[in-house]
Parts: structure tokens; C-alpha cells; sequence
């Protein structure tokens, strides 16, 4: 396990001074919270201290506070030492028009995996190459399935057919 | 083979009802009413040994198509393997549709597969039939309230229900049986080849438009007059 | 890098659009391998000039699923990720709630948890031998490797009930104890796939047909690898050593000796050689592993702030004193159904067979959870198809897709 004190001074030294972010440590689960306007910034000053990978790119809906929180799980795979850590880097946007500055510069890893939260949550990445629905219809993907207010329905039929007798004119096909 | 003559090369008398003399030309060919010969094909494979044999044949050549849905792939994987051989019953899993007379429908049916499942389900000939292997296939199974899934019997006709999550492949080698006992003993695959009809089982015509989100003109529900 | 017109510009490549002859592949979602995947891809002529995955066609919506249900009911939900590696698809996901209920797993659960996962790697690794097999047209591989699967996924059977759903890590532990004779036949399954393997080398890495398909084909360097983030043993074959149980050694793994091959070509026969390796290191885990809980007692396979609340007929069948249908088979503990987890975000990573599976598990102190986010091995080496595969003839695209041992469901959820 990671020794607490010195990963949240090291990140702490990576990010630089004057940042306005805030780290935070919890149960082994080190955060990193900037705003969504050094969010580039910050990303970039983890790649160049060793984190070279996006583990996962994910999204948590928080309707009470009318905010969705974007959080990116860095870690790296050359360089021993910090593949120990996996460091998640935060950032809160607003819940009504959610835009954060794409990381397709920095880590070529969240490609994929920004479009994934762009349909899910309908937060729009600035600068993304090719921001498109990935695993969902775009007709699911407007309704923006992974909020809170999207309500799952218990046992409703969701496709609409009808049975008909079946007649053919046609034979031997 | 006899039949009536209609006009040949322009030699013949009588039109109409068939009282004419046979007309030769040149090749010997004649030309017959083709709802006659329907008729009497009909009654010769309506009676005798033939409709047992089709039945037969079908019934031990039920090559499934490789669709894969979902998790209960894994079973049919093991199924067709070497433990559980189904492939002693006749049945071998093969890739294209067109040549294929079963579907089985292994698992959850999310909305985008189910697309590419009608128009697999299209692509094969008659008679064909289709199996829904596990409860993901029954009601939606463990995902029944998820708003990405469809019920596969509401986008085509199916035969046999397998419940298990997953099923063990044993219970997919006694669906194979059960098909087999079903076609043999009520003439499924020789009713269709003599009424041209499936009264068995009604067809299933989507009213949503599966395909749409390909962005392209394929409409399903618009197909069948 | 990908510009921003979305072609693919491999270094000394020219790409030119000739609308001429450019045409667009759809190797839609039923093809003859493994399937439910959609691979879009313009050829010009015959070498592919751009690759566009298109998913989602098992998206079963897991994580949405999972808000709403209790925290234990979530185990075989998000077991059908990969349900054939299912012991190390739901460990992350108990291993991040144990760090926020503060339990910590008894030694022998820990290690009889690394036992299941070890069995469940190679019955991985042998299935997506035989999916390789089906892409290839080597059928032969496809009855060996399912064959021989049969015996890890009935050694699965005896120890959890159930061939290949589970269910066997829970919160504090796992579900049952394994039964009397296991140890000798883990051993005697070792001996034999040991034996297999060289077999299997033989008709398939050292095959002349398969080794001109698969050589040279699909190479990925370390550096690259790293940059577009892949994980399992496709970035271990491209020279980057990097697992999870040596990142962050979780349940067992760094009291058990094993090694983590490593190849440096990056082509897909190295990755086919990585996954051999990779099952041989398996069966010696597994061995060691059984070695222990043969030595030491059985003194409880699960933690006693769960276990103090089963029933006393529990306990005596556990210790064998009251005659039951099988031995230490105790049913579901009550408190499991109503296990409120406290508040906060924890964060877990286990390597499966195909990937390092990760899970982002946050929870607001009530019975279900608020968010689990779950990114699976296969998730991340989607990527790959979009930057490895184009400069490459159509036929070859099977030969890379098995290589990297795809498996939907998991990058799907």
C-alpha cells in the first residue's frame, strides 16, 4: 500500500504551487480537484512527472449539488515506482452545460473512453477529435442515460412489434 | 410430366382451355400451367415416405449460424467442443446465414444486436428455426429492467426456450433433441415444403425501426406487404 | 496520433484519399469469431487505411443497473462481464468495498480467492486460444483448447458449484471452502496441461502456416503501447512489464513465487507465446497455492464480523459435525442482504486474463451503491484496432483481432 504522507506532498509537488487544486486522500484513494480551466494543465504536469496512462475516464452525477464531477485514473506502467499509485484528477463542472477540455493531447488513452462519458452524461469534451456516441444509439445517447433523472423502468417492453398471421405468396423460398 | 399446350410459334390453333393437340417444335419443349404441376408436386409429397424423410433430413442437419449475443456463448463454445459433441446430432455451427437453417439466440439482446439478429434471421431460407438460450433470451433475465435490451421473441419467431444463466450444455444439447422431436412429429419442415405456410408458429414483423441508428435507409418494419 | 479528419498517418506512410478506390469494409457483428463487434474499415485496394471499432452491441448497462441494486446483488451482475474469468471480474469489485467496510479477509480466503483466480486465467487463456483458432481456420485448436478448458472449468465447478458463474468472492471473504480431494486434483490438472502445452506449441506457435500469419503482424512497440494504454498480456508482449499483481499485489500474490513473462517483438505471435507463458505460471501458482491450504487448518474462510452473525447449524456444518450434503457448504450469510456500506470512493485493480480490471466504487452510506465505474482490459485495448491495424492487408485483420483476445461482453458491460 502506498505510504500516505509522501504520495499527497509529491503530488502536491508535481501540480506546482498556486494551483487551486485540492488533494485529498481517503481509505488509500488519493483525488486531485482543479477547475475545469487548469484541468489541461494539471494533466499535463502528471504526464511529465511519469503518470503516462489513463486508467479510466468516468463521471459521477451529483443532482442535489447541480454538478457533474469528470474524474480521470492516472497511473503509469514504466515507471516502477508510481505504478504503484493511481492517482484520480477531478474536476466539477456545471450540471446544465457540461464542457471540459479534452485530454486527447495529454493521455492518447482516454480517447475512447471520453466518448464512453460524453453519451452517457452528455458532458462535451472540447478538442476531442471524433466526439461521437460509442457503445450506445444516438437515440438512447440524447437521453443521457447515466444521470440520476434518467429513471430505469421496471419490466417495461421496450420494442414494439406485432404478431401477424403469416401469409406468403411466395413458395420454395 | 404431361400438361397442356399453350400456343407455340404461332402454328397452333385453340387458345385457351387445353384441348389443343400437342404442338412439337423444333426442340421438343413443352409448355405447361405451372399451378398444375404445383398442384400434383403437392400431392406427391404430401403422402408416402417423403414427408417422414424431410422431416428426418432437417432434423439432423439443424446447423446452427455462429451468432454470438452474449455470455452464454461460452456454453455453446463448450457445447460444440469436444465434452459435449452436439455435432453427433447432425448440427455444426457455420458462419454464413445463407446456408444455415437455425439461430440461436445465446443471451441478452441488446437494441444494436438486435438488428443484426433480424437481419440474420432474414437471411436464412426456409424452413428455419430458432432457439432462445438463456433467461437473458426468455424475459431479459438478469438485465430486465435495462433500457438497452429487447425481448428476442418480439423480433423473430422462436421454437424453443432454454432456461439457465447460463444454461449447462447439456440442456443446450436437449433443446437440439427437443427441436428435432418437434420438427419429426409434427411435420414441421414437410408441412412448409407442401403449404408453403408455417400455421405453427406466426411470424413476427417489427413495428420499431431496428436499423435506424445505422444512419442508414434499411427499414424492417416497412418490408413485408 | 489521430488528426483531426480522423485518418491515421503511420510514420513513412502515405495516406492519400483515392475515392477511386476506397472502399468501406462493415465486418458486421455476426462473423465467424467471437463476435458482437462491428469493425468498420476503409480499404484502398486491399491494405487498410482506416479502422473504426464500433461497439456497444452487448451493452447491458451494468453500471446503470448497478445503482439500483444492494451491494451484494451487484456480484453476479457484474460477474457477466466476463463470465468466463468471472472470480477476477467481481474481485475488484469486493476488494473496493472491503476498503470502505474496513474488513480485511482472512489468510486462508485470500488465498483460496488467488486459487480460483488462477484456475479461471488459464480457462481464459485456453478459451481465446480456441476463439484464435476460429479466426484463423485452425479448427483443431478450437477442440483442443475448449477440450482441455473443460477440466479447469469443472475444478471451478467443485470448489464454487457452478462451471463458470461463481459468485465466490464476498464481502470479508469467499463463499465456501473447498472441498477434501481438490488439492490432488489441481495437481494432477497441472501435470497434465503442463504436458498439453508443449503439445500446443507445437501444433500452433511452432506451425509454419500459422507462424507466417501471425509474425511480424499487428507489432505494437513498448512506447506505443504505454501511450494508447493497453493492459494485460498484450502490453506485456510488447516489452513493458507491467501486471497488477506486481503493481499492487492484492489477496496472495506476493507471498506466492511466480514470474511475469515478458516479450519484446510486440507482434501477435508474442502475444500468443505470452499467453503459454502465462498459463504455465498459472498452473504453479495454483499448485503453491494449494500446497498452503493443505498445510494450515481451517479456521475460517471468512471474516468473523460476518460469520459471528450466521446461525449456530452454520457452524457445525463448517466444522463437519452435523452431516450435510457436503461439507463445508454453508449458505448465504443473512447479513449480506442488508449491508449498508459507510460513505466515501475506493478504488480497485486485479488482473484478469485479458486486462488489468479496475473499479471505481462510490458509496453515499446506503444499501446500494452511488456509482461503480468498472473499465475492463478489454475496454482499453479497444484502441488498438484504431492505431495498430491500418498499413495492414484486410486478411491480416483477423490475425490481430485474436491476438489481442477480444472479448465483448467485457468491454461492453
Amino acid at each position: 500500500m502506498t505510504s500516505a504522507v509522501s504520495l499527497v506532498d509529491r503530488v502536491k509537488g508535481i501540480l506546482g504551487p498556486g494551483e487551486g487544486a485540492r488533494v485529498e486522500q481517503q481509505k488509500g484513494y488519493l483525488e486531485v480537484t482543479v477547475d475545469a480551466g487548469s484541468l489541461r494543465d494539471a494533466a499535463a504536469r502528471l504526464k511529465a512527472a511519469g503518470f503516462d496512462h489513463v486508467k479510466s475516464v468516468t463521471a459521477v452525477d451529483y443532482p442535489a449539488k447541480n454538478q457533474i464531477k469528470v474524474i480521470y485514473h492516472a497511473s503509469s506502467m514504466l515507471d516502477e515506482e508510481l505504478s504503484k499509485y493511481v492517482v484520480g484528477l477531478a474536476t466539477l463542472v456545471d450540471r446544465d452545460d457540461p464542457v471540459v477540455p479534452s485530454l486527447v493531447g495529454v493521455w492518447l488513452s482516454a480517447e475512447f473512453q471520453e466518448r464512453e462519458v460524453y453519451e452517457h452524461f452528455g458532458v462535451r469534451f472540447d478538442g476531442h477529435p471524433d466526439l461521437r456516441p460509442l457503445l450506445l444509439t444516438p437515440g438512447l445517447a440524447a437521453q443521457r442515460p447515466l444521470r440520476k433523472d434518467f429513471k430505469v423502468v421496471e419490466e417495461d417492453d421496450y420494442l414494439k412489434s406485432t404478431f401477424e398471421e403469416y401469409t406468403s405468396t411466395r413458395r420454395w423460398v | 410430366m404431361t400438361g397442356e399446350t399453350g400456343t407455340g410459334n404461332g402454328k397452333s390453333n385453340a387458345g385457351g382451355n387445353g384441348k389443343a393437340a400437342r404442338l412439337f417444335s423444333r426442340s421438343n419443349m413443352y409448355v405447361v400451367d405451372m399451378d398444375e404441376m404445383v398442384r400434383r408436386a403437392k400431392g406427391i409429397l404430401a403422402k408416402g415416405p417423403i414427408p417422414a424423410m424431410v422431416d428426418w433430413a432437417n432434423a439432423f442437419s439443424l446447423w446452427p449460424v455462429h451468432l454470438m449475443t452474449s455470455c452464454c456463448g461460452c456454453e455453446i463454445g463448450a457445447a460444440w467442443g469436444p465434452r459435449f459433441d452436439n455435432e453427433r446430432y447432425g448440427s455444426l455451427p457455420w458462419i454464413s446465414p445463407r446456408q444455415t437453417n437455425l439461430i440461436i439466440i445465446e443471451g441478452t439482446v441488446t437494441r444494436k444486436m438486435a438488428c443484426s439478429l433480424r437481419i440474420a434471421w432474414e437471411q436464412m431460407p426456409y424452413p428455419k428455426f430458432a432457439i432462445a438460450m438463456g433467461v437473458c433470451a426468455l424475459d431479459g433475465g438478469l438485465f430486465y429492467n435495462s433500457y438497452n435490451i429487447v425481448r428476442p421473441w418480439q423480433v423473430i419467431p422462436v421454437d424453443v426456450f432454454i432456461p439457465g444463466c447460463p444454461p449447462r450444455p447439456e440442456a443446450v444439447a436437449r433443446s437440439i433433441v427437443e427441436l428435432q422431436r418437434k420438427i419429426r412429429e409434427e411435420g414441421v419442415a414437410s408441412r412448409w415444403l407442401v403449404e408453403g405456410e408455417r400455421e405453427d408458429l406466426r411470424n413476427i414483423i417489427p413495428k420499431e425501426d431496428l436499423c435506424g441508428w445505422r444512419g442508414e435507409e434499411i427499414d424492417l418494419s416497412s418490408k413485408f406487404g | 496520433m489521430a488528426e483531426a479528419s480522423g485518418t491515421v498517418a503511420l510514420p513513412g506512410m502515405d495516406v492519400r484519399r483515392l475515392e477511386r478506390n476506397l472502399y468501406e469494409v462493415y465486418i458486421g457483428p455476426a462473423h465467424p469469431g467471437s463476435g458482437h463487434m462491428r469493425i468498420v474499415v476503409r480499404v484502398e485496394g486491399d491494405v487498410m487505411v482506416e479502422v473504426d471499432p464500433d461497439i456497444g452491441f452487448v451493452h447491458r448497462t451494468m453500471e446503470k443497473l448497478s445503482e439500483g441494486r444492494d451491494w451484494m446483488k451487484n456480484i453476479p451482475l457484474l460477474e457477466r462481464m466476463a463470465i468466463l474469468d468471472a472470480c477476477n471480474v467481481t474481485l475488484p469489485y469486493v476488494e473496493a468495498v472491503e476498503k470502505l467496510l474496513d474488513v480485511d479477509p482472512p489468510e486462508r480466503a485470500k488465498y483460496l480467492r488467488t486459487l480460483l483466480c488462477e484456475i479461471n486465467r488459464v480457462a481464459s487463456h485456453l478459451y481465446g486460444f480456441g476463439i484464435f483458432g476460429v479466426f484463423l481456420g485452425h479448427s483443431t485448436l478450437y477442440m483442443w483448447a475448449f477440450g482441455d478448458r473443460e477440466i479447469f472449468v469443472e475444478l471451478a465447478d467443485r470448489l464454487t458449484g457452478a462451471r463458470l458463474t461463481h459468485s465466490y468472492p464476498m464481502f470479508g471473504g469467499v463463499r465456501r471452502d473447498m472441498p477434501d480431494d481438490f488439492g490432488q486434483n489441481v495437481r494432477r490438472a497441472a501435470a497434465y496441461m503442463r504436458r498439453r502445452l508443449d503439445e500446443y506449441a507445437d501444433i500452433f506457435l511452432r506451425n509454419p502456416n500459422i507462424r507466417s500469419r501471425l509474425a511480424g503482424v499487428g507489432v505494437i512497440s513498448g512506447a506505443r503501447a504505454v501511450e494508447m494504454g493497453l493492459s494485460g498480456p498484450n502490453v506485456r508482449a510488447s516489452g513493458v512489464r507491467y501486471d497488477a499483481r506486481l503493481a499492487e499485489p492484492y489477496e496472495a500474490y506476493d507471498r506466492v513465487d511466480f514470474e511475469v513473462p515478458v516479450y519484446e517483438e510486440g507482434d501477435s505471435l508474442a502475444r500468443a507465446w505470452q499467453r503459454v507463458d502465462e498459463i504455465r505460471q498459472s498452473l504453479s501458482i495454483m499448485e503453491q497455492a494449494v500446497d498452503w491450504l493443505e498445510r494450515h487448518p481451517r479456521e475460517g474462510f471468512i471474516h468473523e464480523k460476518f460469520w459471528k452473525t450466521a446461525p449456530p447449524i452454520y457452524k457445525q456444518v463448517y466444522a463437519g459435525a452435523v452431516p450435510y450434503a457436503g461439507k463445508y457448504r454453508v449458505k448465504m450469510i443473512p447479513l449480506y442482504a442488508s449491508l449498508r456500506v459507510p460513505a466515501g470512493r475506493s478504488f480497485a485493480r486485479v488482473e484478469s486474463g485479458r486486462g488489468e480490471i479496475i473499479y471505481y466504487v462510490e458509496s453515499d452510506g446506503k444499501d446500494t451503491p452511488y456509482r461503480v465505474r468498472v473499465v475492463s482490459g478489454s475496454f482499453r485495448n479497444v484502441i488498438a484496432f484504431k492505431y495498430a491495424m491500418p498499413g495492414h492487408r484486410l486478411a491480416d485483420l483477423p490475425a490481430i483481432y485474436g491476438s489481442f483476445d477480444y472479448f465483448p461482453p467485457e468491454w461492453d458491460r
